[in-house]
């Protein structure tokens, strides 16, 4: 009993994002059987890799899981979200091809230079974003939208050339498949960044100090944390997420194109941490549910597409699921259908009580 | 239903998962009365008001009300208005950001169009004959902390109840406030209105009730008359034990001061909210500071803590030049800090009571040496048993206990950082009798094995049963140190007066 009480306990604002995961994959098998199907194909490159439609949507839910992931952290130190991602995703991926070029040939090194050095770069962004709210404490929103506007400008001053190639096996091997691997990389990006971030919440305190300062600065700086610094933090993590959440989107496609990387995707980021039953307000929150959030949303939109919905119809379409389980996992539902299984629950052990 | 009188409740009961928080409890208000509701933390005394406003479905009994055929059903705080039942809560439920008028007058008005002018007008005709010192078109978050209390009983009243609920009135008064509080409780009992109020206050209790209603437990022990019920049974009637523990609070008795050595010392310190200011405190030493509302106590020992912007002065901890300039210098330096305002600056309200037990030990650990989860865990079990903190679990938020257990978990957080010097400001604000005790006992026992305690109470006889020598201050400025055999109520009254130089 008890132990039931603390899984049930530690699902809790999982439940819902789980519920609606489950009638995806119940509306998509009924829709069509063959809908989770998995085969093997050789690709153009002659690799060996899985197909099929979930492989589809984990890998292409890889970017906005892994930015789902630090957004999750922004909106629990800052009770507000970061929606200049998109736009700083385009400088990170710019910086990654300006520094991939200036390098000459494309070699591992390059890559792993050039990886950092969009990491670090985005970093520097990030932080902006976050002396704006830590210090000077203007609301997230407002504060990341200075760089939500410009971002993608900045992105075409680094290169000065709209769409710069990149025609190398390496990249292919990084947004694509590894020869001899049927696994699309992206997704190990994703195991690499949740595991990354998992290893700092095990081995430091960052998720007790986030909550405290997302749910009681007064009370977190009494006790000795600095909440400016733990916001600075959560921005930093956050903009290790985009750069490599960048570098995958730049790598699938072999190009950059600063208009259109990773557009729209700060929506769907915040989405997904609402979506995973957080609170947008800031404080408590989890992670895997952010994460879910993610390939719900890819899940949606692969559905859709795969039922031959019109692209301009795809958004209007997921907009009303994601109200359906946004309004499912409101505050007032919830406590509605509390009460219904506490009034179940009663009336059966009133029958039992009479038997 | 009988002549005077306005409400009847019976058999309420009321239980929560695990827990029997109302057990047949039945309570009697009569026309023009003011009823003191009793009873210690987790009594129930919140139950039943929250069970009579609406704000909590009962699962048994009746509500009887003056005026109304048969029980009346109160399903939520408007239905409990609308038929004239009011609350004023402890901590004030208005909005700081509108104006007085606008937060007597909000959410209970029918007209179609609003009004202002005509508001403002009406808000201040009410003002001026409750002789409450606000004007309408001020903003709240304008006004002190009493005030808004005020003004909360004001629209209370204005919307012509015969029921009015006060919940814990007094905590942020100073003694004027609360007189001003009773001279308007005592005018609205001449027009009629009953009165339940609810306290922890016991003088208060007796300056201004007529009858007290006592529950123990979930349980109802009894109604009596005050003059039925001096003081000392009714804190054995609350606490449901002889009054060992007075008496043993007694022996363990004044501390004699401590002769150790001096553990803090500043030189002229001084913070963007105090003026410079000397103290020191000694090993084993409890002490505390005193002034009405206002007069720097709690900005004094947010100075020591690092808690405001410190601006100057010279401080040593253990005779070691040190820099306390910030909560974690301080907290390295061993202070621990209880702040005055719980809610605010105390709990993290969402968290469990693990993680609030443990905050700000792993804060000076450093965040790179994580409290292990099994050791989390050790540390809540050892401290919720040494406390007699009362909690379904410790995973329970923090938010869901009572006001004392709360309490009780910041003491602990404190403790369990094993301070050498601990401040404790206003421990027992809104806490019951026996949790007050326990804290008292606590602070003596601790200052026995060494710990140096600093303890401030608006409560003068608290500290004067618990301090060996008190800080006075008046208007920001420490104006005398009490020991000794001056130690005594009325020398306290007349250096915060401003005796001392006579």
């Amino acid at each position: 009993m008890n132990r039931k009480k603390k899984i049930a306990a530690s699902l809790g604002q999982l439940v819902i994002p789980l519920v609606a995961l489950a009638i995806l994959i119940i509306f998509n098998l009924i829709r069509d059987p063959s809908f989770f199907s998995i085969g093997m194909r050789t690709n153009n490159a002659g690799n060996t890799v899985l197909t099929g439609n979930l492989i589809s949507v984990i890998d292409s839910a890889s970017e906005l899981a892994i930015i789902a992931m630090g957004m999750t952290l922004v909106t629990a130190a800052t009770g507000g979200q970061d929606i200049s991602v998109g736009a700083v995703a385009a400088i990170s991926g710019a910086i990654f091809v300006k520094v991939l070029q200036s390098m000459g040939a494309i070699t591992g090194t390059s890559v792993f230079v050039a990886l950092i050095a969009s990491i670090l770069v985005t970093i520097l962004f990030k932080l902006f974003n976050g002396t704006l709210v830590a210090v000077f404490n203007i609301q997230p929103m407002i504060a990341t939208l200075i760089l939500y506007s410009c971002g993608r400008s900045i992105a075409y001053w680094i290169n000065g050339d709209a769409t710069p190639q990149l025609d190398s096996p390496i990249i292919s091997s990084f947004g694509k498949t590894i020869p001899g691997v049927p696994i699309p990389t992206p997704i190990f990006a994703v195991i690499l960044v949740g595991l990354f971030l998992f290893l700092i919440f095990k081995f430091s305190s960052l998720r007790l100090y986030t909550q405290s300062v997302g749910i009681n600065q007064a009370a977190a700086r009494l006790n000795g944390i600095n909440p400016m610094h733990i916001k600075l933090l959560s921005f930093a993590l956050l903009g290790v997420c985009v750069a490599v959440a960048a570098v995958i989107g730049v790598s699938r496609l072999g190009q950059l194109n600063h208009k259109t990387l990773l557009a729209d995707i700060e929506m769907d980021a915040i989405l997904a941490v609402a979506i995973g039953g957080n609170n947008l307000g800031g404080g408590k929150y989890k992670m895997s549910g952010s994460i879910l959030g993610a390939y719900i949303i890819q899940m949606l939109t692969t559905t859709l597409y795969a039922m031959n919905v019109a692209p301009v119809n795809v958004k209007a379409y997921k907009a009303i699921v994601i109200i359906i389980i946004v309004v499912a996992g409101s505050p007032v539902i919830k406590d509605a259908v509390a009460k219904l299984f506490r009034s179940m629950k009663n009336s059966s052990t009133a029958k039992k009580g009479v038997a | 239903m009988e002549d005077g009188i306005v409400l009847t409740m019976r058999g309420i009961s009321k239980s929560f998962p695990g827990v029997r928080a109302l057990n047949e409890v039945d309570f009697t208000l009569r026309k023009g009365e003011i009823h003191a509701l009793m009873g210690e933390n987790g009594a129930g005394k919140s139950t039943l008001i929250k069970v009579l406003t609406g704000v909590y479905p009962m699962d048994e009994g009746e509500i009887y009300l003056d005026g109304h055929d048969g029980a009346v059903s109160i399903h939520s705080p408007q239905d409990a208005q609308s038929i004239g039942i009011s609350t004023v809560y402890q901590e004030i439920t208005l909005c700081p950001n509108l104006t007085v008028a606008e937060n007597m007058f909000i959410g209970r008005t029918s007209d179609k169009l609003v009004h202002w002018k005509e508001y403002e007008r009406r808000a201040a005709e009410i003002l001026d004959n409750l002789g409450i010192p606000a004007r309408p078109n001020q903003e709240l978050s304008r006004c002190s902390l009493a005030v808004q209390q005020m003004v909360a009983i004001a629209r209370a009243v204005d919307m012509k109840c015969k029921v009015l609920i006060l919940d814990e009135p007094t905590s942020s008064l100073d003694d004027k406030e609360v007189a001003m509080l009773f001279g308007l409780m005592r005018d609205l009992k001449s027009r009629g209105v009953g009165i339940i109020f609810v306290t922890h206050f016991l003088e208060q209790v007796y300056e201004v009730s007529d009858r007290i209603t006592v529950l123990r437990n979930g349980q109802l022990v009894g109604e009596f008359k005050v003059e039925d019920l001096p003081q000392v049974q009714l804190v054995a009637e609350m606490m449901g034990k002889s009054l060992d523990d007075l008496a043993e609070l007694e022996q363990i008795g004044q501390k004699t001061g401590s002769s150790g050595e001096c553990v803090y010392e500043a030189e002229q310190l001084s913070s963007s909210e105090c003026r410079p200011f000397d103290f020191q405190i000694h090993r084993g030493e409890v002490n505390g500071f005193t002034g009405l509302l206002g007069s720097g106590r709690s900005e004094s020992v947010r100075a020591i803590f690092g808690a405001d912007h410190v601006t100057g002065g010279k401080v040593q901890v253990d005779g070691k030049d040190v820099h306390i300039s910030k909560p974690h210098d301080a907290m390295i330096n061993g202070i621990g800090y209880l702040p005055e305002d719980r809610k605010r600056d105390g709990i993290i309200a969402d968290l469990s009571v693990r993680d609030n037990i443990i905050l700000a030990l792993q804060v000076i650990q450093g965040m790179n040496h994580p409290i292990s989860k099994a050791k989390a865990e050790a540390f809540a079990d050892e401290y919720i048993e040494a406390l007699q903190i009362k909690t379904a679990s410790k995973e329970t938020p923090i938010k869901s206990l009572s006001g004392g257990n709360q309490q009780k978990v910041i003491l602990a957080r404190w403790l369990l950082t094993h301070p050498q010097y601990l401040i404790l400001d206003e421990p027992t604000r809104g806490i019951d009798v026996g949790t007050k005790l326990e804290i008292q006992k606590l602070v003596l026992k601790l200052a026995d094995e060494g710990m140096s305690i600093t303890f401030i109470s608006s409560e003068i006889e608290e500290m004067l049963r618990t301090c060996s020598r008190l800080i006075v201050m008046r208007d920001r400025k420490i104006v005398g140190e009490l020991t000794g055999e001056n130690l005594t109520e009325a020398q306290v009254m007349k250096t915060i007066a401003g005796g001392t130089q006579q």
